[in-house]
């Protein structure tokens, strides 16, 4: 059959349809994971099916956590049919190829050389052994390249935020993010580099892509070239996105079953399916062993370099002040993929991915900055879409406890600093911090005291205190105490329910 | 020869060139020099001049009518009827195709048996009695202290506004404007657009307790429509309340002393701290009707500072029953 008529049900324009449902669909989630939107939607699907974050999570915590188990939808059929995830269902890698697009001027025998196999894709290999070298020894930090982490958090921190200046219809207020600018260049670092070649990140450097690669190389379906009839125009090349030589030796664990050559070919040698008598043969996996362990080796040995640095692991950190309903600390950074779906269902906008406040394993997990917001003391919208239990799901009543039974969660102390404080430090009237404090009885209270002014005339004034056995460290104080640019009254970590350790007062 | 030749045509090439290129130059410098002439300026920076607005007056005409209609009973719809009636009805505070605003205090992320925001109930019974003089639009809005969001959901008060057919409006950052308070503390303060927009508004603040200034009621409301760094207000808040109140003058006020929230206010908390009185006071005097809700609270009017200052500036009278007012249950 010739391919002059142009057939319109062909694998590719299958593909192509489900490429945007896809894409569809996580821009849905991410702009349903509020308060006011989520209404049960499963917002962190994608998260949730992430073969990646499942073995990572499995290596760290020991345990496939709530909803993970969806990754054996992805996994299983992989096994068959090798990476279809890449251009059928990554948010991502399907970006990374619309976007690379954008680069029409190429000439066409230029586009072909675009396509070819390059010794630099075995990068993303030895990236894949380093995650799970350090997850095996206990540190997560799958996400920083999960690619499915990796495109929330940068949508969340970054590109939702610049694009809402303007829409003003995502968040429900204009959103600050620590180091928001950061988070954004390296994400148009990624897409410029489509540039270099198309989807520069898929064939590089993305770990998952390793992970389903490694995981497909039994698959018996795939794509296969008749030998016969294929006469090497070498045409198959022009969109394979994979860049896997399917004009030669297919490789396998690089191919992203985008169907995209079976329709260029014009002698319809390929085909997707089982092997058949004429079928060429395929290229084994193309790494190096000795650079493999290697890379596994010197990612391990970071470990007990990282756990002999000082960080909110090793001590209680002021600024370490996690949501309500996360886990110890060690357990925390356990779980916490980077992906900021916290940050995204946070009303207030007091969740920030840290810096280096936690330590560099603590890289853009959240912590809460209430210079920029405070926890709303009857919320639990983080731990419901954390999908990894980093925070887990509590109940209204879990978290703020009930009187006389269990205690309210808390998340620090609130401590004057009375050199800034109005009334303390300037005989001014204020305790705003007291009118907003959310719990009853109030953890902050006021003494009358009578002061003397300057010119020696006397008078009342309210001056508070903080009750630390009630106090949740909400930050509410913090942050609507007028004096603005370093509060009078400002919540550090210490009193938090998750540690032991990180405690000051004796007894309850 | 030819090279010669071909070397006069490549400077006469290089003549036209230069003279085009030496064209250019003096357009470019004409055009440095004209934009540095209009644009030359004191500022270092060049800023749109801010348009600063001023609050209307709401208030209604007729003085015929009591001026306070206090109403005991268990139905809040009834009671914002009945009340209102007596005041020359709904009729007398909006006319037809009027834009009406209304202000409940929505300020807490509470429940409304917490009673730290106006009562659902009483909100829902303002909006349905508003709807029968055929306003143009009805708003129910208010700037909160805590997510607006979350505010005005479980407080219930967003589902009670839109049954009974008012929209409920959350302002953004940018729906604030400059507006002229001119008041002795406040001039110019960011106030929510919704009150420069508005034909009438209607104050609904409930009764409760507020450790700074005793209590919050009908004039400390109009917190609500500042955005800025109101938090600052605090530091001479009877002050600010006196200019809030004098800067605000609303069509109708109905106070909400359904349940009152008697300690640990303004944010509450405990169903313990909660009274109730299932009372209604409406009227068109701010500081009466602070005046008689200061009593449920045990407090003595006389002695509050801002209810002194709004009386001497002629917002109200503090004694309520000179003020002319009726008392009945439904
Ligand atoms: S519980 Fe606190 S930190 Fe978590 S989403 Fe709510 S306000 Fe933000
Ligand atoms: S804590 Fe936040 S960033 Fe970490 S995994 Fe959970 S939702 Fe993602
Ligand atoms: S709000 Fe700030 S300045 Fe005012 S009393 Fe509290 S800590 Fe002091």
């Amino acid at each position: 059959m010739s391919k002059d008529k142009r057939e319109p049900v062909t694998l590719k324009n299958i593909r192509r349809i489900w490429s945007v449902f896809f894409v569809a669909l996580f821009l849905f989630f991410f702009f349903s994971a509020d308060f006011s939107r989520m209404k049960g939607y499963q917002v962190g699907l994608f998260l949730q099916a992430d073969p990646l974050v499942w073995l990572a999570g499995l290596l760290t915590g020991w345990t496939v956590y709530t909803g993970m188990a969806l990754a054996l939808f992805i996994i299983v059929p992989t096994l068959f049919l090798g990476r279809f995830f890449c251009s059928w269902i990554c948010p991502l890698g399907i970006m990374n190829q619309w976007i690379s697009r954008l680069w029409p001027g190429r000439r066409r025998a230029e586009d072909y050389s675009m396509n070819e196999y390059r010794p630099l894709f075995r990068l993303k290999y030895y990236i894949l052994a380093a995650l799970l070298a350090l997850a095996a020894m206990g540190s997560l930090q799958i996400g920083l390249l999960d690619p499915i982490a990796l495109i929330h958090r940068s949508f969340i921190i970054s590109v939702g935020p610049a694009a809402d200046l303007g829409l003003g219809v995502i968040y429900q207020r204009p959103q600050l993010f620590l180091g928001g600018a950061l988070i954004g260049a390296l994400f148009i670092a990624l897409i410029l580099a489509n540039r270099h070649s198309p989807r520069f990140w898929c064939r590089a450097l993305c770990p998952l892509g390793a992970m389903l690669g490694v995981i497909s190389l039994g698959s018996v379906y795939r794509i296969r070239r008749d030998v016969d009839k294929c006469t090497d125009c070498n045409k198959c090349l022009r969109g394979c996105q994979g860049a896997c030589d399917p004009q030669g030796a297919l490789r396998i664990a690089e191919c992203h079953v985008c169907m995209n050559c079976i329709d260029d070919c014009p002698e319809d040698a390929l085909t997707f399916g089982v092997p058949e008598e004429r079928s060429s043969i395929h290229a084994p996996l193309d790494v190096n062993r000795r650079r493999l362990m290697e890379t596994a080796v010197a990612a391990a040995a970071l470990y007990p370099i990282m756990k002999s640095s000082l960080t909110g692991e090793t001590t209680a950190q002021a600024a370490v002040i996690r949501p309500p309903g996360s886990l110890a600390e060690p357990d925390f950074l356990r779980r916490c993929i980077k992906c900021a779906m916290c940050m995204r269902a946070c009303p207030t906008n007091v969740l920030q991915p840290a810096l280096l406040e936690a330590g560099f394993e603590g890289l853009w997990t959240p912590v809460l900055i209430n210079q920029i917001g405070w926890c709303e003391s009857h919320c639990v919208m983080c731990g419901q879409v954390c999908p990894t239990g980093a925070i887990m799901p509590l109940t209204v009543q879990q978290r703020a406890g009930t009187p006389g039974k269990a205690p309210p969660m808390k998340l620090g102390t609130a401590f004057y600093d009375r050199g800034r404080c109005l009334p303390w430090a300037m005989n001014v009237e204020c305790i705003v911090c007291e009118e907003v404090c959310p719990t009853s009885p109030k953890a902050i209270w006021f003494e009358v005291k009578e002061i003397t002014n300057r010119d020696g005339s006397t008078r009342k004034l309210k001056m508070p205190y903080v009750d630390p056995k009630l106090c949740i460290g909400c930050g509410i104080c913090e942050n609507k105490c007028p004096v603005r640019d370093k509060a009078a009254i400002r919540v550090t970590s210490v009193g938090e329910t998750r540690s032991k350790t990180n405690q000051m007062l004796l007894g309850k | 020869m030819t090279s010669s030749l071909r070397k006069t045509e490549q400077d006469m090439l290089d003549r036209r060139q230069f003279m085009k290129r030496a064209a250019g130059l003096c357009a470019g410098a004409a055009g440095a020099a004209g934009v540095s002439w209009i644009a030359s300026s004191d500022a270092p920076v060049r800023h749109a001049a801010e348009k600063i607005y001023t609050l209307p007056t709401f208030g209604a005409e007729g003085t015929i009518h009591p001026r306070l209609a206090i109403v005991h009973g268990a139905d809040p719809v009834t009671m914002v009827k009945a009340a209102v009636d007596r005041m020359g009805g709904i009729t007398r505070f909006i006319k037809p195709g009027e834009k009406v605003v209304i202000k409940p205090n929505v300020a807490w992320d509470r429940l409304p048996e917490q009673a730290a925001n106006t009562n659902p109930l009483v909100v829902a019974a303002v909006v349905q009695l508003v709807m029968e003089a055929r306003p143009s639009s009805v708003v129910v809005t208010d700037v909160s202290l805590n997510d607006p969001l979350r505010c005005f959901d479980r407080s219930g008060i967003r589902q009670a506004a839109e049954q009974a057919g008012a929209k409920v409006w959350i302002p953004g950052a940018n729906d604030f404007r400059s507006a002229n308070l001119d008041g002795e503390l406040l001039k110019v303060w960011p106030v929510s657009r919704a009150f420069l927009e508005a034909d009438r508004v209607i104050n609904i603040p409930m009764v409760k307790h507020h450790s700074l200034c005793g209590s919050s009621l009908a004039q400390k409301n109009w917190y609500g429509i500042l955005g800025g760094r109101r938090n600052q207000l605090h530091q001479n808040i009877h002050t600010s309340i006196a200019d809030l109140a004098g800067a605000m003058r609303p069509t109708l006020t109905v106070m909400d002393a359904t349940r009152s929230l008697m300690a640990n206010g303004p944010t509450g908390g405990s169903l313990n701290d909660v009274k109730v009185f299932d009372t209604i006071i409406a009227g068109t005097d701010e500081v009466a009707i602070d005046s008689y809700s200061m009593g449920l609270l045990g407090a003595d009017p006389a002695t509050v500072e801002f209810m002194e200052m709004s009386q001497k500036r002629g917002l109200g009278v503090i004694d309520w029953r000179s003020a002319g007012f009726v008392e009945f249950s439904v």
